[in-house]
């Protein structure tokens, strides 16, 4: 069955089985292998995308349901040389330790920082309820979330300026 | 983990899906997917055929109908957690993570009549009713005739819930919960309405095999006594790994109260 979809702004159309599940399309017949697969069961959060803007679990979704949708991975938020302010936060706060939860934590942080861009530390981790981290404990997270919501405000401010 | 391989098809209407339905008893019908997909990749569920009601425009948004909301059954829980309706706005918020919020519905959840999922024990509550759309026409069914068993409602095979609709009659509400911390779904929830007439509606869901109401807990409050304890008998309820029979009856104690103080 053929699906095309938009990702990270560059179109794609493939055949794919009607069982291939969103994350497994975009790791393996893209190869954008930024979006994780942690616990498979819908819980952990490691796989989330923006799906027309909103964050969604790719594990939990199957290509086909994404048909004609515009959706943006962790490789679409920033460039090496030019971080997003969440990834540039995640840095500087030492918001990981394996890495692998990060990706996912990231998209579900700039979903927030969209609708919330000066949540408190309550907001930040209820809005984190659905990514699971096996390491960090979630505090440096949460600093790394204040770090971005800081650093966006400022560059807003600087551009009204 | 993929799920067994499967046909996939596509509705952009209620009458486009109903004749489908009707042409093809294998189909079964798909809205957010959050509580299919996951069993279907546990190989739980394994449909011949499925059919994507998301792309139906008709059963999707909140309108206000004279003295009822009117929702859509595919509208997603984040939009319901947004909107002005009575009590399911707070629902919707302990419903899973904001990402589940955002693709589930609230016909999804009501049709597939989880036991431990958290709107019916609100729409029993609110007194709802839903709107169902099968071969022989439209009918509605009252919350009270909804859930019927463990992950049985009375949508039927080759039916449709398109709406449901809230009698805007609702005073004061609350819906306490005590979640499970992994798959945050109801250990126990409680939900309490105080209707115009003043007369309070009560129901439990994550306890028993369906969501029921909590008739002694109504009866104390509309006789203005107080809440009693031992609304439950454990007898009547499940126990699990998580929790026990007594256990959930004991929360359900707790939480009746709170729900009901909150009410004021
Ligand atoms: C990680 C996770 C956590 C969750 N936590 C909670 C929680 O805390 N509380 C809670 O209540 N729920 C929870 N859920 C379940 C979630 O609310 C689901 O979205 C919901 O139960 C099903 O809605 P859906 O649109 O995804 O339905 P689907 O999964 O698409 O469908 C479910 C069933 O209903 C049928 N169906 C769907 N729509 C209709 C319709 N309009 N007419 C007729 N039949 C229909 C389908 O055929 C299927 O049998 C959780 C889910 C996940 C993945
Ligand atoms: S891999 Fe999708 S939620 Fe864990
Ligand atoms: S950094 Fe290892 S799981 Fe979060």
């Amino acid at each position: 069955m053929n699906v095309t979809l938009t990702v990270n702004g560059k179109t794609y159309t493939r055949d794919v089985e009607p069982r291939t599940l969103l994350v497994h399309f975009i790791r393996e017949d893209l190869g954008l292998t930024g979006t994780h697969v942690g616990c498979d069961t819908s819980q952990c959060g490691a796989c989330t995308v923006h799906l027309n803007g909103d964050a969604v679990k790719s594990c939990t979704l199957l290509a086909v349901q994404a048909q004609g949708a515009d959706i943006t991975t962790i490789e679409g938020l920033g460039t090496p040389g030019d971080l997003h302010p969440l990834q540039t936060g995640f840095w500087e706060e030492h918001g990981l330790q394996c890495g692998f939860c990060t990706p996912g934590m990231i998209m579900a942080s700039a979903e927030l920082l969209k609708h919330t861009p000066n949540p408190s530390e309550d907001q930040i981790r209820h809005h984190l309820e659905g990514n699971y981290c096996r390491c960090t404990g979630y505090h440096n997270i949460v600093k790394a979330v204040q770090h971005a919501a800081g650093a966006m405000q400022g560059a807003s401010q600087a551009a009204d300026d | 983990m993929y799920p067994a391989s499967f046909e996939y098809h596509k509705a952009e209407s209620v009458d486009q899906a109903l004749a489908a339905l009707a042409e093809n008893p294998d189909l079964k019908v798909i809205a957010g997917g959050h509580s299919l997909l996951p069993a279907m990749k546990l190989r739980l569920a394994q449909p011949p055929a499925l059919l994507d009601i998301w792309g139906i425009q008709e059963m999707k948004g909140i309108t206000r109908d004279g003295d009822h909301w009117v929702v859509g059954a595919m509208t997603t829980h984040a939009d319901v957690l947004r909107s002005d309706l009575p009590l399911f706005p707070e629902v919707a918020g302990w419903v899973g993570d904001p990402m589940v919020r955002n693709r589930g519905t609230i016909g999804g959840s009501l049709a597939h009549a989880d036991p431990s999922a958290d709107y019916p024990a609100a729409a029993l509550a609110l007194g709802v009713e839903f709107v169902i759309r099968g071969p022989g026409g439209e009918r509605t069914v009252h919350a009270d005739d909804m859930f019927q068993g463990m992950f049985e409602s009375a949508v039927q095979p080759g039916e449709l819930l398109t709406h449901i609709r809230i009698p805007a009659t609702t005073q004061a509400s609350a819906y306490e919960k005590f979640r499970h911390p992994a798959s945050h779904y109801a250990v126990v929830g409680v939900a309490v309405v105080r209707h115009a007439d003043s007369s309070v509606r009560a129901a439990y869901t994550g306890a028993a095999e369906k969501a029921h109401r909590l008739n002694k807990l109504e009866d104390a409050v509309n006789g203005s006594q107080a809440v009693p304890t031992g609304l439950v008998d454990a007898g009547d309820l499940l126990g699990d790994r998580f929790a026990s029979a007594e256990y959930r009856a004991h929360l359900v104690d707790v939480l009746a109260a709170r729900a009901i103080e909150r009410l004021g």
